[in-house]
């Protein structure tokens, strides 16, 4: 990889100073997908800045029925923790399946959603669950945070402290992963939440993770698999790639929402 | 460049690096500690993995400098006196042909039988199986393997 200078601030101030006086700056939190990316010269920037040294970065802590994960917590720690696993189980076996288990123990929550990669499996939970992302300046509901394939509305000095998650009374992520990659193909977030039934849908759009209406609907009148079987799923708004082309995707994406709903319960 | 002390192996080590320094070239080539290999280079087949405070990570995906103050444990850090258990389980079972990835493939063990006692679960060889979603062997298809990671889950 190209050379960079690496900086560990132990306030968020620091850190966002950090990256704001250095034009071509990342934020480094896991690393395990921006240091493939700069192995492979994709990314070259100029600083790194580890936010992992800042204090509250890192933890699960619930409060009535929110659950707010710091941005630096890693899957494994979501994946393992007795509050996620209490409170929103589909989020702590979400965690269990993404990667493997050494890419758990440094991959972050924050990351993944910063860099909003379209087969990752967070996004769908962010967006599944309602959440509210949690950064250096504001805060962002989910709906409007994901702005598209590897992009968000996150600013250029601005970072993700944390993630809160609203208790849904159910909810299921089920994911086709790809043979050979294991990044989803298509996964379904489905979650019954206190705005209503929510479907979120990662690995299968062409513009990224995406929250499919007719899912919804169908789930809301019936929450059961059967009630998807009627729904439409336009092929036009599917990736289509040597793994799989939008037709089968869009079938996937049915499949894995009825899959969701089943586990859900 | 920017000074970095870690622990390698219980031994505390210093040493002034380039900042982009993978983990996995500082154990290779500043401590010459070569057990760990380098397989893809992509974060994909776990040749390079070692432990950092006790849990397992590609060391080919984490920089040098950002493990200020850690405990490395490499492949050559594990025997104790005699071979570590894992290490004779592979040998019983004989869990290798060429040998690259094991390194890996113990040190990953070895992580996998610590995390399911921890957690007092139950490792079943399916649950082997999948744990070693991160380790590829292209030599011998994995049985014996998996094989060895049960005996030795057994003896540690």
């Amino acid at each position: 990889m190209y050379a960079a200078n690496y900086h560990k601030p132990s306030s968020l101030a620091d850190a966002v100073a950090a990256l704001a006086s250095n034009e071509d700056a990342k934020v480094l939190a896991g690393g395990q997908t921006l240091l493939p990316t700069m192995k492979q010269h994709l990314a070259a920037p100029s600083d790194l800045v580890d936010i992992r040294g800042i204090d509250g970065m890192v933890g699960v802590s619930v409060d009535g029925d929110m659950l707010t994960i710091g941005a630096a917590t890693t899957h494994a720690e979501v994946a393992s923790s007795a509050d996620v696993k209490a409170h929103i189980p589909a989020l702590a076996s979400l965690a269990e399946g993404i990667g493997d288990p050494a890419v758990r123990h440094m991959g972050t929550l924050g990351g993944s959603i910063a860099n909003n990669d379209p087969a990752a499996d967070y996004p769908s939970a962010v967006l599944g669950l309602g959440a509210t992302v949690v950064t250096s300046k504001r805060e962002i509901a989910a709906d409007d945070f994901f702005d598209g394939m590897f992009a968000t509305v996150l600013d250029e000095d601005e970072i993700i402290t944390a993630v809160r998650f609203p208790k849904p009374a159910k909810a299921a992520y089920a994911k086709f992963p790809n043979p050979a990659s294991r990044y989803a193909m298509a996964g379904v977030f489905v979650a019954q939440t206190g705005g209503g039934v929510r479907a979120a849908v990662t690995g299968a759009g062409s513009d990224g993770v995406f929250r499919h209406t007719g899912i919804e609907a169908a789930l809301s009148s019936d929450f059961s698999p059967d009630a998807v079987d009627g729904v439409s799923v336009d092929a036009g708004d599917m990736l289509s790639d040597i793994h799989g082309d939008a037709a089968y995707r869009a079938n996937l994406v049915k499949v894995m929402a009825k899959r969701a709903v089943a586990a859900a319960g | 460049m920017t000074n970095v002390s870690m622990t390698v192996n219980g031994k505390a080590v210093s040493r002034d690096i380039p900042d982009t320094t993978l983990l996995s070239d500082f154990l290779r080539e500043e401590l010459r500690l070569t057990g760990t290999h380098v397989g893809c280079d992509t974060s994909q087949c776990g040749a390079c993995v070692v432990h950092v405070d006790g849990k397992a990570v590609k060391a080919c995906t984490a920089l040098a400098v950002s493990l200020e103050g850690a405990a490395v444990t490499t492949i050559e850090g594990i025997a104790n006196g005699g071979l570590h258990p894992m290490q004779t389980a592979f040998n019983d079972h004989h869990g290798l042909q060429c040998g690259f990835c094991t390194p890996g493939m113990i040190m990953a063990g070895i992580d996998i039988v610590n995390r399911y006692k921890a957690q007092g679960r139950s490792l079943s060889e399916e649950a082997i199986r999948d744990e070693l979603e991160g380790n590829i062997c292209r030599c011998t298809g994995y049985h014996n393997i998996v094989k060895a990671i049960e005996d030795a889950a057994a003896k540690m």
